[in-house]
């Protein structure tokens, strides 16, 4: 299950979405067709509008599709929610401000029935996973907002996923954080071989995490280059300096240049 | 608030000065000075009425001693107030029938059954609002109406249909508190339940969490400062509720007994005290939620709203 093979996680094909708004419909998602492999880091990238938040919750089954065919784990978005195939880490850390650190990663084990001893345990794992060993007792508003988002991710974690859906869950963070918790990340990337999907809009961010990149352009939301990256599963922060790395930045940007050249 | 040393050395005038206290001090001075002052300005047409038709010479200092100490006055001193309170609650037995603190347990245990009723009905209206639209658009209505009819009049109606079933005695009373009292609790926890954001709500999708899950795990404890401010608010109308309960039933007991017993016979000493210990009782009820709401919230980490 673990090994990294070419196993389709994700298959999309001509996934099409249209929001019914009160004066014309949006079409959010246009024609996408997509297929994320097992132990795949993708990223979507694009401004703002584009969809590639919209796309990621059509996957968690928080949207549905108005058209075309998507299968996550070989079941239907909502079959896959119900089995509890995904790890969601949101944009904020949406942790309830009334539990502990604790208590709100055990939020999702406790729906699940697990045992209290089994949901102890996982908190603390995962926790440690995250570098915050000895904060369990704390409530949310005591840590800082880095420290919130670690514990959104280890509350993602602890559900023990195969697949993690993170929506630009650094967008709100400094850049010297979030050049940290990237590598952290990776890291975790590397060690788990979970399968990550990831919003984002910085190309950095992006092209310094993914083994895939997905660039997208807004209305209507559509896929405009799939970027294949070859830089290594361990890379630490200096690889943004080689030439590797800006020449798959390069790619990214002219795929952006390129969704937005209609609008002007 | 006693604060040690370094305080107490700069001596009491300077942590008067520096302090809450001296403010605070000259509020309630200004408050009493023109109380008094009032009581002579409302009881003298009445003294210099008798003084005259017993045409005996009065001295304002006559004058000012005999609208302080009159027996049905327009207003009483707060001194007249103070011997009253002290004679129905400290030298009587609490179990006389003259005593106030006996009339004031029979309206609290009303009021804090009305109260429990009350926040019993409030909460499970709100639940039921909250998940199903028809409750919704179909009750709110009715629980909005239901407060604009003065309670005065609709009282009098629900202890005759109550009566008529052999309920009498503290159940009417508590019922009348509970009309009142539930209406906060329904509006603040309706605000409460539905107080999680969009967020909260897809992170419990996401889980594929039961609907019993979403609401015991996060609507619920979404609610509980929502809930404590409405109590708060709640818990001062019951209240009043089982006061006024007590007016139209021509009552022998309680608070609301004491005050129109006091009206018939013209006992304006006797409204004021029935009045000082409803408003202490008021005070320590919302002050008991306080005390509650600060322990459950404190538990969780929270503040209160």
């Amino acid at each position: 299950m673990s090994d990294v093979d070419l196993k389709p996680v994700i298959e999309i094909e001509k996934l099409n979405l249209v929001f019914q708004t009160a004066d014309t419909p949006v079409h959010a998602l246009s024609d996408i067709d997509l297929t994320v492999n097992a132990g795949d880091f993708v990223s979507f990238i694009g401004p703002s509008g584009c969809g590639k938040t919209t796309l990621m919750r059509v996957i968690a089954d928080l949207e549905k599709p108005t058209g075309g065919h998507i299968s996550v784990n070989g079941m239907t978005p909502e079959e896959a929610r119900q089995k509890r195939a995904y790890g969601y880490v949101f944009q904020a850390p949406a942790l309830y401000p009334w539990r502990t650190v604790e208590k709100n990663i055990m939020l999702p084990l406790e729906i699940m029935g697990l045992s209290r001893e089994e949901q102890k345990a996982r908190a603390a794992r995962n926790l440690a996973m995250v570098n915050l060993e000895g904060f369990e007792k704390k409530f949310p508003w005591q840590l800082s907002g880095g420290m919130q988002q670690r514990v959104s991710i280890a509350r993602a974690l602890s559900v023990e996923p195969d697949l993690l859906l993170m929506d630009e869950p650094f967008g709100a963070l400094d850049e010297i954080t979030r050049d940290h918790l990237n590598e952290q990340l990776l890291k975790l990337w590397d060690t788990t071989k979970k399968t990550v999907i990831f919003v984002t809009h910085s190309i950095p961010e992006a092209v310094f995490l993914s083994s895939k990149i997905v660039v997208m352009s807004p209305r209507p939301g559509k896929v405009i280059d799939i970027i294949e990256s070859n830089l290594p599963r361990d890379r630490t922060l200096d690889i943004r300096e080689t030439p590797e790395f800006l020449e798959i930045s390069h790619r990214v940007r002219e795929g952006l240049r390129s969704g937005h050249s209609y609008d002007d | 608030m006693t604060k040690p040393a370094e305080i107490s050395k700069a001596g009491i005038w300077r942590r008067l000065y520096d302090g809450k206290s001296f403010p605070v001090f000259v509020v309630v001075l200004s408050l009493l000075i023109l109380w008094y002052a009032g009581a002579v300005y409302m009881n003298s047409d009445r003294l210099i009425d008798q003084y005259e038709r017993s045409k005996v010479e009065w001295s304002w200092q006559q004058l000012t001693e005999d609208a302080w100490s009159m027996e049905r006055p327009i207003l009483p001193a707060p001194q007249q107030i103070i011997v009253e309170l002290h004679k129905t609650v400290i030298d009587k037995k609490i179990t006389s029938k003259r005593s106030l603190v006996y009339h004031s347990y029979v309206t609290i245990s009303s009021t804090l059954v009305g109260f429990a009723l009350g926040a019993l009905l409030g909460v499970l209206l709100a639940v039921g609002i909250v998940h199903l639209e028809t409750l919704d658009r179909s009750l709110m209505p009715w629980i909005i109406a239901s407060q604009t009819v003065p309670i005065l009049a609709i009282a009098p109606m629900i202890i005759v249909v109550l009566g008529h079933i052999g309920l009498t005695g503290l159940v009417p009373k508590a019922i009348i508190s509970m009309y009142l009292c539930f209406f906060p609790i329904t509006i603040g926890m309706v605000k409460g339940l539905r107080s999680p954001d969009v967020l909260q709500l897809d992170l419990m999708k996401t889980y594929s969490a039961s609907a019993a899950q979403v609401f015991w795990k996060l609507r619920m404890p979404a609610s509980i400062p929502f809930l404590f401010a409405s109590l708060k608010v709640a818990i001062a109308i019951s209240l009043v509720g089982a006061i006024v309960a007590e007016l139209p039933t021509g009552a022998v007991e309680g608070l609301g007994a004491r005050l129109l017993a006091g009206s018939y016979y013209g006992q304006t000493i006797q409204i004021w005290s029935a009045l000082v210990a409803a408003s202490v009782l008021g005070m320590l009820l919302v002050w008991a939620v306080t005390i509650t709401e600060k322990l459950v919230l404190g538990r969780t980490g929270r503040e209160a709203v």
